[in-house]
């Protein structure tokens, strides 16, 4: 084989290699999806553990953390064998669950226990749990690795837990049935959304109190159907993006202005949202039309659906 | 297994509850309190048709007190305490008398589990003109019209959302030729009256009505009585039972004489709750619940729960214990109540019926939730079941 021919090959090789992947859990199929999102295409799926949720990527990307809820259980996946390298506990029924910057520490929604489970990864071990509001859900870590975030639904609270002493030093009232937060780039600001109030709430995080509160109106959509779950800000704090379950559609908002520019029409009950590592796509699971849908942020146009398995719940990407 | 459980649980949980109560500054000195009543007569045990399924004599208290746990939970936080006074009259007793002496005076709150006509009594009770009542047993659609009272929320689904539910759905299974059988009670005519309402407004057709007599007969059974019962002239897509109490309507199935569908109070049924939901959450509270109780969610447990979160809700959000600001809050297009139906649930001002979706399940599986999707309203699609605003029949005249 001549010199041209192998360094051919090896382009190709490390290309197929380097190519992003977005890891999609499927809820019913008790599996995990790899998606080509570059070629809109199912590369396969494999079988991953009981229902399997929350979904989270390490730092370095080469490890995969899933909440397989029926378990007990978080997995953690090599990312390129896809085989499991461990397991966490995580308490019962783990459902969500946010890592810190650093990917050393690991904090999980105890939804039936009413508590949040602290997990020391190199440990592997649970080293405390908080007493929480009644069914947390969405959590959290600010930028800075100074706030854990853990939103009560049943309570309707957001909790601040201070990452030093893992313990709660202050409580924020909002809309019913918090659902997901997430920290702008600078740790600032908390995003919050609330699924029965159709609402979301900015909460500074200094006052800790809701400074903002921005509603959705769609045209031909009941104001009941316009349930907000999955939020993301990208880094530069200019657009953040909602997902609005079983409106169908995700909320782009000027993240200065506060101003809602456009929605956009995905799959039906559209629920988690990431970000491609270079903030050029972003992709939604959603979960009755069993599909995710990729939106290029350029031109802010959904490009493509693909349909992935039964109840696509959680989305992490690896370039 | 779970007691064993339990114990160490219920250990932290109470050092955690220490905890933070000693660290949070938000829990502190000058806490309100919010007192609520539930008020229930025992009754007399009805026959059943079969034993399979237990009698359960505690159907709604449970409901309230998982509520009042979780509205503690976010009183820690928002220097709020919620209890919870059990008044349980006995078959014997007089429910006036226990309202007039133990509860009048004491508690702006009474969630009510009694039937139709001791609830408006109740109501219209001079003392309780200052309460408000949560009735988490009746689905009698005059309490929601022409006997309504401003002073008491319904919970519960009507029978007319009830009907319309199983109406939408059978619309969308084009089963428009409906067979309608009638039990002897009281209470299943005014279901039969539901269901003819609902036909109505649906467009759909009975082309026979019957009433199921009860007889003594040795010689015939549910088996050949039920074949002969149901052999009737006309062509029909569904039987459609009205049957509250379950005297015969588990009968039915299998044993029409054309190969038809059950649906009503049986078969596939209408309901605020049912163990088959497992939607929006619905798991979560049903293992609470369980571990609770022990048992099933029922649907006058959903209702109390829902009654005493309704308060919770409006206490936090008015940061208030007092009626008037609570009533208010609860009666606003503000309130938006999480019921575990994937939509917020809230009060028509019109009857003050709490407007949620109803389940259509059978024993074992969810089958659809209505509102169905398609059947469509300016407003909120909830308000395709039931009596809408303009066709309400209710005047706040009683109660104020």
């Amino acid at each position: 084989m001549n010199k041209w021919a192998i360094s051919l090959l090896l382009s190709v090789l490390t290309a197929s290699v380097q190519a992003e992947v977005v890891f999609v859990t499927l809820e019913k199929d008790n599996a995990l999806a790899l998606v080509d999102p570059v070629d809109g295409k199912l590369i396969k799926t494999v079988e991953i553990g009981q229902r399997p949720r929350g979904i989270a990527i390490s730092p370095d990307y080469k490890v995969l953390y899933i909440a397989t809820s029926d378990d007990n259980t978080i997995k953690m996946v090599d990312t390129e064998t896809l085989k499991e390298i461990g397991v966490l506990p995580s308490g019962d029924d783990p459902e969500t669950f946010a890592l810190n910057p650093k990917g050393d520490r690991l904090y999980v929604s105890n939804e039936d226990d009413s508590r949040v489970t602290v997990i020391d990864i190199a440990m592997k071990k649970a080293i405390k749990q908080i007493q929480v509001g009644v069914e947390p859900e969405g959590i959290t870590v600010s930028p800075d690795n100074r706030w854990i975030i853990s939103a009560s639904e049943t309570t309707n609270m957001l909790h601040w837990i201070d990452a030093k002493t893992n313990n709660i030093v202050e409580n924020t009232l909002v809309d019913p049935r918090p659902r997901a937060v997430t920290f702008t780039a600078d740790s600032k600001f908390a995003w919050a959304t609330s699924e029965m109030a159709g609402s979301l709430m900015i909460v500074d995080a200094k006052t800790k109190q809701v400074t903002k509160r921005i509603g959705f109106e769609i045209q031909g959509v009941t104001k009941d159907k316009i349930q907000p779950v999955g939020v993301v800000i990208d880094k530069e704090s200019k657009r953040a993006y909602v997902a609005l379950g079983p409106a169908n559609r995700v909320a782009v908002i000027n993240a200065q202005t506060y101003e809602v520019e456009k929605y956009l029409l995905v799959g039906q009950r559209v629920w988690n949202l990431a970000f491609s590592p270079d903030q050029k796509r972003l992709y939604t699971t959603n979960g009755v039309s069993n599909d995710i849908s990729i939106i290029d942020l350029n031109s802010q146009t959904v490009t493509k659906s693909i349909a992935v398995g039964n109840y696509p719940w959680g989305v992490a990407v690896k370039p | 297994m779970r007691s064993t459980k339990m114990l160490p649980r219920i250990g932290l949980i109470v050092f955690i509850f220490f905890q933070i109560v000693a660290s949070n500054p938000l829990f502190a000195k000058g806490k309100q309190t919010i007192k609520i009543a539930y008020l229930t007569q025992m009754q007399k045990a009805r026959p059943v048709l079969s034993n399979l399924d237990p009698i359960i004599e505690n159907k709604g208290v449970l409901g309230a007190e998982l509520a009042i746990e979780d509205n503690n939970t976010t009183g820690q936080y928002t220097k709020q305490q919620f209890t919870l006074e059990r008044f349980i009259v006995p078959v014997e007793g007089n429910v006036t008398d226990t309202f007039n002496k133990k509860i009048a005076k004491k508690y702006a709150y009474v969630v009510t589990n009694l039937p139709p006509e001791l609830t408006n009594t109740v109501a219209d009770l001079a003392e309780a003109k200052d309460v408000l009542l949560f009735d988490v047993a009746t689905v009698d659609d005059a309490l929601r019209n022409k006997e309504c009272r401003a002073n008491a929320l319904h919970l519960l689904p009507s029978r007319a959302m009830r009907a319309d539910a199983l109406a939408q759905y059978m619309m969308k299974k084009r089963w428009t030729k409906w067979f309608l059988v009638i039990g002897a009670a009281a209470e299943d005519k005014l279901y039969a009256e539901a269901l003819k309402r609902a036909a109505k407004r649906f467009g759909m057709n009975i082309v026979q009505e019957k009433t199921w007599e009860h007889s003594f007969d040795a010689r015939r059974t549910a088996q050949s009585d039920v074949a002969v019962f149901t052999q009737i002239d006309d062509d029909y897509d569904v039987l459609v039972v009205a049957d509250e109490q379950g005297q015969f309507g588990e009968y039915l199935d299998y044993r029409t004489w054309i190969p038809r569908p059950v649906i009503g109070t049986q078969g596939l049924v209408a309901t605020s709750w049912h163990k088959t939901h497992e939607q929006w959450g619905a798991t979560q509270i049903q293992n609470r619940f369980k571990e609770k109780a022990g048992r099933w969610m029922e649907e006058q447990d959903y209702g109390a729960y829902l009654a005493v979160r309704a308060i919770g809700e409006a206490a936090t959000r008015t940061q208030s214990n007092e009626l008037k600001p609570i009533k208010d809050y609860l009666l606003s297009d503000q309130f938006a109540l999480q019921g575990y139906k994937g939509t917020p649930l809230s009060f028509r001002p019109w009857d003050n019926q709490l407007r949620q979706p109803v389940l259509l399940a059978a024993p074992r599986s969810l089958v659809a939730v209505a509102p169905i999707e398609g059947f469509l309203h300016p407003k909120t699609e909830l308000d395709t079941l039931g009596y809408d605003q303009p066709e309400t029949e209710c005047q706040w005249s009683k109660g104020k």
